[in-house]
């Protein structure tokens, strides 16, 4: 295999780690409803495409990048916290299966009524002036704009964190994914922070969506096939665990742009068997906490 | 209870046949049009529908066949292939269709030839495919109205190639972005260009970032993408921002007029690529014209498409086979559309006979700016000819 | 997963018919499913049904009956699939050699899937799966045979030869029959098997797996038990979609077709033995009717599925059995 130096490497590795930051994005908010609300959200996708869409209608009206990318996120978590509220919340102590199988069909519903509201055929979005062109990286040349969702990425993630870590509220989403019985005992209002957590995670979705739209355009399908990989991200990373779905989501860029460099059959289906191997030898995922899906 | 069902199996076998409707002769000629209306080329999908429609409707207005109407039949085949056989083998049972004219993409083609030529129905596939000119899938009742790669390669490549010129080629890796493969590396090995090398990415790729450094490392002269519909937006979108365009042309096999449009003029400039049809070639084209005005009439204006006007090709020279024939009856149809020259809307077509492939023009155009809205999307560089001389030798295809 | 089957749970004094609809309830079944070609617009839908049916029934063993949500059963309904067109379009092999070939492949395809996923549980077991049969699909994409992206064709069975008896093919009632008759043949087995210890144990499983292991059953081999037989009954209804269409799509062995079976046996009615086949008509038909009615119809389908989580979770058939069984 001629022509396969260490800059080339060194490229697709940060290649990895850019195409790695939307997966990244997308596991993190999956993860946190699922370890808060034990809720397997299969409209995740869903959310990601109505985020860029958004930010395409948004951007109409308010025709600058900055502030769309502030407020985009807002729309789409408060779209998320309706959900949570009207559709969600009664099938709460039914068993895991009825929200998985509600956002399974509210999947289908968001993206036709896409379809409907702006045409099947995808729309081109540019990317911002000041984030066109690309960067010398010293092993190559870099699109701007991917160097920018690394940033935004990080800083979402570090945000995060804080939040959770060093905010009262966090503290209750930490003690709520670990023992919801005893948050409610202590005279918690549950319901209220399960509705700001599924907010928040598509909120995050949204942003992922608005952030990934410059690259790919948008499609009333673009949710679907990402998913897929949210996914395998976040069962890898272990779910309920926010550092198992950064780490994850790196490893899966990363693995995946390697492989198209050494294996190129196999880079679509070397996320899976990762997936397949982790679970096999650590079911819980990587970060995950044994026993949290009993 | 195998015994009952046995007998009851019996029973309705003998009702059956003694109930079978013999080939009818009068009432409505029906076409089935089995087409992808939901999924990602339902856009293409509906101008196939309003081109099919015009066909229909011209011929009614002609008088039809000695009184005789014509009708279609639209069904949703999804762009899956089970889907899509389950609606040829509920048209064909449930709604007697005469005739089949469809799908879009290679798999639901094959899946629909593989029950209309079990069933001896006549079916026109109006979707890009080597395989359905091979052997194995061809039958008397199967004829491929659209191009194939080959013919696509073929002229695109004599076009674009030079002598001495490196090609690098980014391929979906499924069936349509290999057999255009294959074609291009023929040309290239016919005229003298070098091919340095074949980037595969998967069907539905979003991200191009991990194949566009490794392509950019074997220093092409050309790129040829050969992927289709949003991979093809998407990829050349990308490797533009990446910095590719500066350097080497873009090529592509199929540039649709619906991707150009969903893309924008920025993304495809000056962008090369082979196409079965675009409307400004009525300039020169009678027929093309004859075309053009009638859908303008029909739909406020607008212009007929490259895969929306195979339709109507398909249609239109399918009932003047059946007026030819003077019946809707199988066997003669066949025979006379296996021997019928048109010229529908692109200049003369004829089907060739080992593998019912229709010989046709096939147009190399380039992307170029537009207003909004505009139609002129597109200048034509060159329109290389039908010619038997495009297309792969019956022997090649696994005809004795 | 508290979905409570009719079998084990019948407080109630029974009704002396439903009493007799379920001592008898293949013949009930088969009945039904006897008179759907005239009650629906079309045979071919109606032959969907059927196969569909048969898959949420393999399926409803695993999920319905033992509580276990797998998202990969579409590797044994494509492995059937493809196994028996393999044998019938490339080796010219007859239906009764290429349908029980399909049910073994697709039986050890399950042994190994099963025994490296049993060990996973809840959603893990569900994504263990999903990503198992992507495996699955991606390797039988690159398996020469298989044609790919473009799927296989010439799955010709023009006519099945019985002694005394031909059975044309081509003629759509004939052949819903004859694959009635094998469908028939599924029931019945499927009927013994849950009315035995073991179908006890398995539903034992669902309703508490420590008690279960309590009481001396080895869990792990009945799961795994189960597991194979889902998926041989499975790779059966890949088997007649083949044979059905004369063709194998690629998208068989894709997610999708785990997910369709997913909302057949909850529309229909998990841990049910008719619902299947009540889920896969009122899916395939809802599908038909809207598509035929609307573009959109994703948007409805949809919305009918989400109000039917919401409001009968034990699905139609479910729902109907709760609410004559006075509960």
């Amino acid at each position: 295999m001629d022509g396969i130096t260490p800059q080339l490497v060194a490229l697709q590795l940060f290649t990895g780690l850019a195409l790695g930051a939307v997966y990244v994005l997308l596991a993190v908010g999956l993860s946190l409803i699922f370890g808060m609300l034990t809720v397997v959200n299969f409209a995740h996708g869903a959310f990601f495409m109505v985020g860029a869409y958004a930010g395409y209608a948004l951007y109409q009206v308010v025709p600058n990048f900055w502030l769309c990318l502030v407020l985009v996120p807002l729309v789409v978590a408060a779209f998320g916290m309706a959900v949570e509220r009207t559709l969600i919340r009664p099938l709460y102590g039914r068993g895991i299966d009825y929200p998985l199988l509600l956002t399974f069909g509210l999947a289908y519903v968001m993206v036709e009524a896409v379809r409907i509201a702006f045409g099947k055929q995808g729309l081109p979005v540019d990317t911002p002036e000041l984030l066109q062109g690309s960067a010398d990286i010293l092993v190559g040349e870099f699109p701007l704009y991917r160097l920018f969702v690394i940033g935004v990425t990080v800083l979402v993630l570090a945000g995060l964190w804080l939040f959770i870590e060093k905010t009262s509220f966090g503290l209750i989403v930490r003690a709520g994914a670990r023992d919801p019985q005893i948050v409610r005992i202590l005279g918690i209002d549950v319901a209220r922070v399960w509705l700001i957590v599924f907010g928040l995670g598509t909120g995050v979705a949204g942003l992922a969506g608005f952030l990934a739209a410059p690259m790919q355009g948008i499609s009333p399908e673009m949710g679907g096939s990402v998913l897929t990989v949210a996914f395998v991200v976040t069962v890898v990373g272990g779910m309920g665990s926010l550092v198992g779905a950064i780490v994850a989501g790196v490893l899966v860029g990363v693995v995946e742009s390697l492989a198209v460099l050494f294996v190129p059959e196999a880079a679509k289906v070397s996320m899976f068997v990762i997936m397949a191997l982790v679970l096999l030898v650590r079911p819980q995922g990587l970060f995950g906490r044994a026993g949290l899906m009993n | 209870m195998n015994r009952t069902t046995t007998l009851a199996s019996a029973a309705c076998i003998a009702l059956a046949a003694w109930c079978a409707p013999a080939g009818a002769q009068t009432g409505p000629i029906r076409i089935g049009l089995p087409v992808p209306l939901t999924g990602p080329y339902g856009a293409e999908a509906q101008d196939q529908v309003r081109n099919a429609e015009l066909a229909i409707r011209e011929f009614n207005d002609a008088g039809g066949l000695a009184g005789r109407k014509a009708e279609l039949l639209v069904r949703d085949d999804k762009l899956n292939p089970a889907e899509a056989a389950t609606r040829a083998l509920e048209l064909i049972e449930k709604d007697h269709v005469d005739f089949i004219v469809g799908s879009l993409s290679a798999a639901t083609q094959l899946a629909v030839n593989n029950v209309t030529r079990q069933r001896k129905v006549p079916y026109i596939s109006i979707s890009q495919s080597d395989a359905i000119n091979e052997a194995a899938d061809f039958s008397r009742y199967t004829f491929h109205e659209s191009l194939n790669p080959h013919m696509t390669t073929q002229a695109v490549g004599r076009y674009a190639f030079r002598k001495g010129m490196r090609i690098a080629f980014l391929t979906a890796d499924y069936a349509y972005g290999q057999e255009m493969t294959r074609g291009f590396t023929r040309v290239a090995k016919e005229v003298g260009a070098t091919v340095v090398g074949e980037i595969r990415h998967p069907l539905g790729a979003t991200d191009y970032s991990p194949y566009l450094p490794r392509l950019m490392a074997l220093r092409p002269d050309v790129v040829v993408f050969n992927n289709f519909g949003r991979d093809n937006q998407i990829s050349i979108k990308q490797a533009g921002e990446f910095g590719l365009k500066g350097r080497t042309k873009f090529v592509t096999p199929v540039l649709t007029y619906t991707s150009r449009v969903a893309a924008g003029a920025r993304v495809y400039d000056g962008v090369v690529g082979g196409s079965s049809y675009y409307w400004a070639i009525e300039s020169t084209t009678p027929s093309a014209r004859a075309l053009n005005d009638r859908y303008r009439r029909a739909y406020n204006g607008a212009v007929p498409s490259d895969y929306g006007s195979m339709a109507y090709s398909a249609v239109r020279s399918l009932l003047q086979a059946v007026k030819a024939a003077g019946t809707s009856d199988t066997e003669k149809v066949v025979d006379a559309l296996a021997a019928l020259r048109y010229d529908t809307y692109k200049g003369p077509q004829s089907y060739r006979a080992c593998d019912h492939q229709s010989m046709q023009s096939v147009l190399v155009i380039q992307s170029k700016a537009a207003p909004q809205g505009s139609p002129d999307i597109f200048s034509v560089l060159q329109v290389a000819p039908a010619s038997a001389d495009a297309l792969r030798s019956c022997a090649e295809l696994g005809f004795k | 997963m508290n979905a409570h089957s009719d079998a084990l749970y019948d407080v109630a004094p029974p009704r002396r018919t439903f009493a007799h609809i379920r001592t008898h309830r293949v013949l009930a079944s088969v009945l039904v499913l006897l008179a759907l070609p005239w009650l629906i617009p079309n045979q071919s839908v109606a032959t969907n049904i059927l196969i569909y049916g048969l898959y949420g029934v393999g399926f409803n063993l695993v999920f319905g009956y033992m509580g276990m949500l797998s998202f990969g059963h579409a590797a044994f309904f494509g492995v059937g699939a493809y196994a028996a067109g393999i044998l019938i379009a490339q080796a010219g092999a007859p239906w009764w050699v290429a349908l029980p070939a399909a049910v073994l492949v697709a039986g050890v395809l399950a042994l190994a899937m099963g025994l490296l996923a049993i060990r996973t549980r809840g959603i893990y077991f569900a994504m263990v799966t999903l990503a198992l049969a992507q495996c699955v699909y991606f390797l039988v994409y690159q398996f020469p045979l298989s044609g790919g992206e473009n799927g296989l064709r010439g799955v010709n069975v023009a006519q099945v030869h019985l002694p005394g008896l031909t059975v044309d093919l081509l003629d759509p009632t004939a052949k819903y029959l004859a694959f009635l008759a094998v469908v028939a043949v599924a029931l019945l087995a499927v009927s013994r098997v849950l009315a035995s210890p073991f179908g006890g144990a398995v539903e034992a499983i669902r309703e508490n797996e420590a008690r279960t292991r309590a009481c001396g059953f080895n869990v792990e081999h009945t799961k795994l038990m189960a597991f194979v037989l889902s998926g041989a009954l499975c790779g059966l209804a890949g088997a007649l979609a083949a044979i059905h269409l004369s063709s194998v799509a690629i998208e068989s062995l894709h997610y999708e077709t785990s997910g369709l079976v997913v909302m057949i046996c909850l529309l229909g009615g998990m841990g049910t033995f008719f619902g299947p086949f009540v889920g896969a008509a009122l899916f395939l038909l809802i599908q038909d009717v809207f598509s035929l009615w609307t573009e959109h119809w994703q948007l409805y389908a949809g919305a009918i599925f989400m109000f039917f989580v919401l409001f009968f979770p034990k699905g139609v058939w479910g729902t109907i059995l709760e609410k004559t069984h006075g509960r």
